[in-house]
């Protein structure tokens, strides 16, 4: 097994107690963006509560198809990326790279929608600051605020996750995984499933307020 | 090493019960449930993050201490949220001078 001595870090025991460490920092720093986001949240909730009104009727101007397009577009990406996990886990090269780069196209569909959203916020003066202009109440502007920030910082997420999938997928091609070793891709899949449940959040938060 | 690997169905059946409960939660939006909306949309995405996070990220197969660290965060979370939840919508039940 000079192999699985190759990937071996010589402060671990053994490759089982290394993909436990990996795991284990990998929830440590999913943890600390929970309470990032949290932080978004509980300033998105505040507002909200204050008032429901202007966030309502700013809500109504974001496009409910597109959303729900990309929330299953998300979803779909998660299944792809659990599949490329257990390809890698299962020796099977080419699937999980096959698997790891259709990852890779959903998320890009799922920022090319993002993009064209927000290019219709622009033409519709939505977006917060001097040129800000909408016919309801003036707090509305905080919602954007709100949804700007919120759904930027995701995407940003999404970008970095794209990139960390795809030099992954480029790993696993050159066979550099194996059923003993593919932690890599196990701590890449628990960061774009974590992206995916920020998501299934935001979705009802922005976009789900008052349609009745 | 390759602990646990999940059959294909599990991950396809997870990934028809986000797609059915993202179509319920749309649904339920154009209801009127008065504040009930509210916590319908949370619940469900609630259930929709324990799966994926349970399954897709196989913590329901990982050990205690993954379990720890995981409760630990969203307790926080909760934490963050209870407390200030508690502070808005309580402010109004006692007349206190400079809350409007």
């Amino acid at each position: 097994m000079s192999d699985s001595e190759h990937v071996l870090q010589h402060h671990f025991d053994d490759l089982k107690q290394q993909h436990e460490a990996s795991t284990l920092g990998m929830w440590a720093f999913l943890i600390t963006e929970v309470l990032f986001f949290g932080g978004l949240f509980a300033g998105y909730a505040q507002y909200r509560i204050r008032y429901p009104g202007a966030y309502a009727a700013a809500s109504h101007h974001l496009d409910i198809t597109l959303g729900a397009i990309n929330t299953a577009v998300l979803i779909a990406s998660s299944l792809t990326m659990a599949l490329a996990v257990r390809g890698a886990q299962t020796g099977r090269r080419k699937a999980t790279a096959g698997l790891l780069m259709s990852t890779v196209a959903l998320g890009l569909v799922f920022l090319g929608i993002k993009a064209v959203e927000y290019s219709h916020k622009f033409h519709e003066h939505l977006v917060p600051g001097p040129s800000f202009s909408f016919d309801g109440p003036r707090e509305s502007q905080l919602f954007f605020s709100f949804y700007f920030a919120m759904t930027g910082m995701h995407a940003l997420h999404m970008i970095i996750g794209v990139v960390l999938v795809t030099i992954i997928a480029w790993f696993a091609w050159r066979g550099r995984y194996s059923p003993e070793y593919f932690s890599p891709v196990e701590v890449t899949g628990l960061y774009w499933h974590f992206v995916d449940i920020v998501w299934i959040f935001l979705f009802p938060m922005l976009y789900l307020i008052g349609r009745h | 090493m390759s602990e646990h690997v999940l059959p294909k169905s599990i991950y396809y059946g997870i990934f028809a019960a986000l797609l059915v409960l993202t179509a319920v939660t749309v649904l339920v939006a154009f209801l009127d449930l008065g504040p009930l909306n509210v916590v319908v949309a949370i619940t469900i995405a609630v259930i929709k993050a324990t799966l994926v996070i349970l399954y897709f990220m196989h913590v329901r197969y990982s050990s205690r201490l993954t379990w720890v660290f995981v409760a630990a965060g969203f307790f926080w979370f909760l934490i963050l949220i209870a407390f200030l939840l508690g502070d808005i919508l309580s402010r109004g039940w006692l007349p206190v001078r400079g809350w409007a």
